[in-house]
């Protein structure tokens, strides 16, 4: 059954047929890519090279990618860069910018030293015991700092990279090699899907309306016919939606934890004693869920931003006022405090890991990166996973290829599958399968959870019933009295200044004010324009759609609009969301952070394919 | 006869604006910091040149477009995956230096050196297209020198609009002062318009135009010739970044008309 979109009436479409068409550049398509050109350039002459639908051609590689630049659009990273280093066996990190080898790693415990936090009991009570006892555990600055790195979270000899700089340093050998093309600023509606098998990809269609209607210059989006179609768009990418929506994923395994990540990068004072190449991990604030880091990178920039998950059980998770917090903590303010903002942006992490993994390949198509389950949660660890991934696709293709093999299911699993399952990549994703079951019994349970995970390779672990994540947003708590009135003082701030709503009730809940500087810490508008350069081409239809608005009205929890990390989406004078598609840096965390179904399915924000975003380069 | 033309584009390439740019002394003189690995773009006024030619050679049938472009050659294809989708030419790439801190006569003359020897190019044809100014040069002589050294007499700058006449000649707008324009008429090619913004909007990304260019991009790309620019005796006193001007307030209590006089009045302030 074809698609909602391919069942729309017949539009006269450009048709192009190509060898191999792949929808994303992130790391998995960069380690895809690379391992065919690396090939390509060994031996030019190598017959798997020849097109099949250009005769005397060399083989038609085509990727589309979403974002308006091929830097544009990601995140910050620590690696260990494992996988990255096989391909590039002489890499130099001073060739690529903000690259550094890891050289200093720390966990920190951080209290709270405001009071707002939502701690539990136990977790007040361990806190006063590590502050009573705080000199000699030697605390400082309100963190405690643990007296060793556990195994897991080691990065050591890895790279802190920006992966908008790495993309780019990729993506210029790729292009040089003159086999790929890599075609920024073209997204990608959906996968070509004939029974089960994939025949290629659609473009989008230009040259429309808000809501798709034609306009003024429509152009219908280009069919791009291919033997192999490569997804790698990524955890809300619309092709691998697409195809989970129609393939389903395999009996249980299912996507139901989710993160945003959302970062700062922040160049240091002069007098920075933060040397490249430090890593901290951090945990405990600015709320106990929430995960934060700190990368050092060469001439003076540090990337700094935190993670909050889908189990944190409160419809306020306002990243962007967490973040400022977070920022502000005396362990990381100290160093932070005279920076000036670079960049900043965030994105969705599909935080199943292997437990979400779709069918990885089928006629026609296979699933590469973050998307087909690679990240690895216990570890932390998505990008090294995600190029390995690609590489391993690289290698069953070139296999296929030369063998003259048509890309069937049986084919690619018995290549690309097989490849896989025997990696470090797997036995890594089966270790970590259970890492994080705990945190859906609270996070001291969580910890202990991560820690029997990572001490005993995941031979131990706690169990758990995890929840779709649209009904992780509310813990019973959630609805106390208390919480009403706080609700309702927010309600009162809101009006009274014209502020969001979830902002105002971080306010009601005693965080204090963020004292603008102008420099650092700015508005949330001013972050999108100084730090993430976000913009938006006119001409495409909007990519969040609200299925049905009655929905929205009777909605309580809003999280749409409190974890909209552009705020994108608003309460519009009539009380209904408003999305405004040239605000939106596509991090799709509406995705996951709707409380309503219209079906008992899915969720009431469908997040579909879209132009713009992100222009920094910097993240 | 139909009017054809042979309209020749110069058009460098410039870093995407929306990157943090910061200046650097390089030991080739002035730069930006990471420049080879910041984003680009083709310089805006060269790229409203460009979708003005293909325009004007789609509405006379046999015209050709070339695009010369001089800047390091990973970079030019970089900049042509975007680029290639919007408009039909030929690219002839000279693989150079990047960045504007370059001298205007040793780009005019590897500029000019190229297209005296296009292939099949007429010159009585030419019409020699490019922007009036520059992202990465603001003294924008260079097109005019260009157009010197080709010998081209009939010169245009700020043109925002050309008027093809049946007998070849064609009507120019150029942009005056007090947002008027000036009228020219001039005889016909070979002539040189530099380009201000046009008329015209920038063309959606055609991907199906993107491939049939990159058909004969990519191998233009591998045989690019290198141009060593001769910056003897260029000397810069100082460079700056333009300053940038930001003023943040939440105000939902306005009229449009309090707004408009807002702003004039800080515009008149600065």
């Amino acid at each position: 059954m074809p698609s909602e979109e391919m069942r729309a009436p017949e539009i006269d479409r450009q048709k192009m047929e190509v060898d191999i068409a792949c929808a994303g550049f992130g790391p998995a398509m960069g380690g895809f890519l690379t391992t065919l050109t690396q090939a390509w350039k060994e031996n030019p002459a190598d017959p798997a090279f020849e097109s099949r639908v250009m005769p005397g051609m060399p083989l038609q590689v085509v990727c589309y990618e979403r974002a308006d630049d091929i830097a544009a659009g990601v995140s910050g990273v620590v690696t260990r860069a494992r996988g990255i280093r096989t391909s590039f066996p002489d890499l130099n990190a001073a060739e690529i910018p903000m690259a550094v080898e890891v050289k200093l790693e720390r966990v920190l415990y951080l209290l709270d030293p405001i009071g707002a936090s939502r701690r539990s009991y136990a977790l007040r009570l361990s806190d006063a015991v590590l502050r009573g006892a705080g000199t000699l555990l030697g605390m400082k600055d309100h963190a405690f700092e643990l007296p060793w790195t556990p195994a897991f979270l080691n990065k050591h000899g890895g790279l802190v990279m920006s992966i908008g700089q790495f993309n780019q340093w990729v993506g210029s050998q790729l292009m040089e090699s003159g086999l790929v093309q890599v075609w920024p600023g073209t997204p990608v509606s959906g996968p070509l899907v004939e029974g089960r098998g994939v025949t290629g990809l659609r473009l989008m269609d230009q040259g429309v309306e808000k809501h798709g209607a034609k306009a003024d210059g429509f152009m219908a989006g280009m069919d791009v016919r291919a033997q192999l179609t490569v997804v790698g768009d990524g955890p809300v990418g619309a092709v691998g939606q697409a195809l989970d929506e129609r393939l389903g994923l395999p009996k249980g395994h299912a996507r139901r934890e989710w993160a945003v990540g959302m970062k700062m990068v922040i160049e240091l004072p002069e007098d920075s004693p933060l040397k490249p190449g430090t890593v901290w991990h951090t945990f405990g604030f600015p709320e106990p869920e929430i995960f934060g880091f700190l990368y050092v990178h060469p001439e003076r920039l540090v990337s700094v931003g935190i993670f909050v998950p889908s189990w944190l059980g409160d419809p306020s998770r306002t990243t962007y006022r967490y973040l400022q917090h977070y920022i502000q903590h005396p362990a990381l303010w100290r160093y932070l405090k005279d920076g000036t903002l670079r960049s900043w942006g965030a994105k969705s992490l599909e935080e199943s890991g292997r437990r979400g993994e779709p069918f990885l390949s089928g006629d026609g198509f296979a699933r590469i990166g973050e998307g087909s389950g690679s990240t690895n949660m216990l570890t932390g660890s998505g990008v090294d996973e995600a190029w390995t991934t690609g590489v391993q696709l690289g290698e069953a293709v070139l296999e296929l290829l030369r063998a003259g093999e048509p890309f069937t299911r049986e084919s690619l699993a018995a290549t690309y599958g097989i490849r896989r399952r025997a990696s470090w990549v797997e036995r890594g994703a089966r270790e970590a399968e259970k890492a994080r079951n705990g945190f859906h019994g609270g996070v001291v349970r969580g910890m202990i959870g991560m820690a029997l995970v990572g001490l005993t390779g995941g031979r131990l672990s706690l169990g758990a019933r995890i929840p779709p994540a649209h009904k992780q947003i509310r813990r019973t708590d959630s609805y106390s009295v208390e919480e009403g009135l706080l609700r309702k003082d927010a309600a009162a701030l809101a009006m009274a200044d014209g502020r969001p709503l979830h902002d105002a009730l971080m306010t009601a809940r005693g965080w204090p004010e963020i004292v603008f500087d102008g420099r650092l810490l700015v508005s949330h508008q001013d972050a999108l324009l100084m730090g993430g350069k976000v913009q938006a081409v006119p001409g495409y239809a909007d990519h969040v759609v609200f299925r049905d608005i009655g929905l929205c009205i009777a909605c309580e929890a809003r999280t749409c609009i409190a974890m909209c990390s552009g705020q994108a989406i608003t309460q519009g004078a009539d009380g209904l969301p408003a999305f405004e598609r040239e605000k939106c840096v596509h991090c799709g965390a509406c995705l996951w952070n709707c409380a309503q179904s219209p079906d008992g399915k899915h969720s009431n924000i469908e997040f579909r394919a879209g132009a713009g975003g992100l222009h920094s380069a910097e993240n | 006869m139909a009017n054809t033309f042979h309209i020749v584009v110069c058009a460098g390439i410039a870093p995407d604006p929306l990157q943090t740019l910061e200046p650097v002394t390089t030991p080739a003189g002035p730069g930006l910091k990471n420049e080879m690995v910041l984003p680009a773009v083709l310089d805006p006024w060269a790229a409203s040149a460009l979708y003005e030619a293909a325009h004007l050679a789609a509405a006379h049938p046999g015209s050709r477009v070339w695009l010369v472009s001089l800047g390091p050659r990973a970079k030019l294809q970089q900049v042509m995956m975007t680029v290639a989708q919007k408009a039909s030419f030929e690219l002839v790439p000279v693989d150079g230096p990047i960045g504007g801190f370059t001298d205007a006569h040793a780009t005019a003359a590897a500029l000019t050196e190229t297209i005296a020897t296009l292939p099949g190019l007429d010159r009585e044809r030419l019409l020699l297209f490019g922007g009036w100014e520059s992202a990465t040069r603001g003294a924008g002589v260079t097109l005019q020198l260009a157009g010197e050294r080709l010998g081209i007499m009939d010169q245009f700058q700020g043109v925002d609009h050309i008027d093809v006449r049946e007998d070849g000649s064609f009507e120019v707008l150029e942009r005056v002062e007090g947002g008027k324009h000036q009228a020219s008429l001039c005889a016909g090619a070979p002539a040189v318009l530099g380009w201000a913004t046009g008329n015209l909007a920038e063309p959606r990304n055609n991907p199906q135009v993107g491939m049939a260019n990159m058909r004969t991009i990519l191998p233009a790309l591998q045989r690019a010739r290198s141009a060593t620019l001769d910056a003897r005796g260029l000397r810069y006193v100082q460079v700056s970044l333009p300053r940038q001007q930001r003023t943040t307030r939440v105000a939902k209590d306005m009229t449009a008309d309090a707004i408009a006089s807002e702003i004039v009045e800080w515009i008149g302030a600065e």
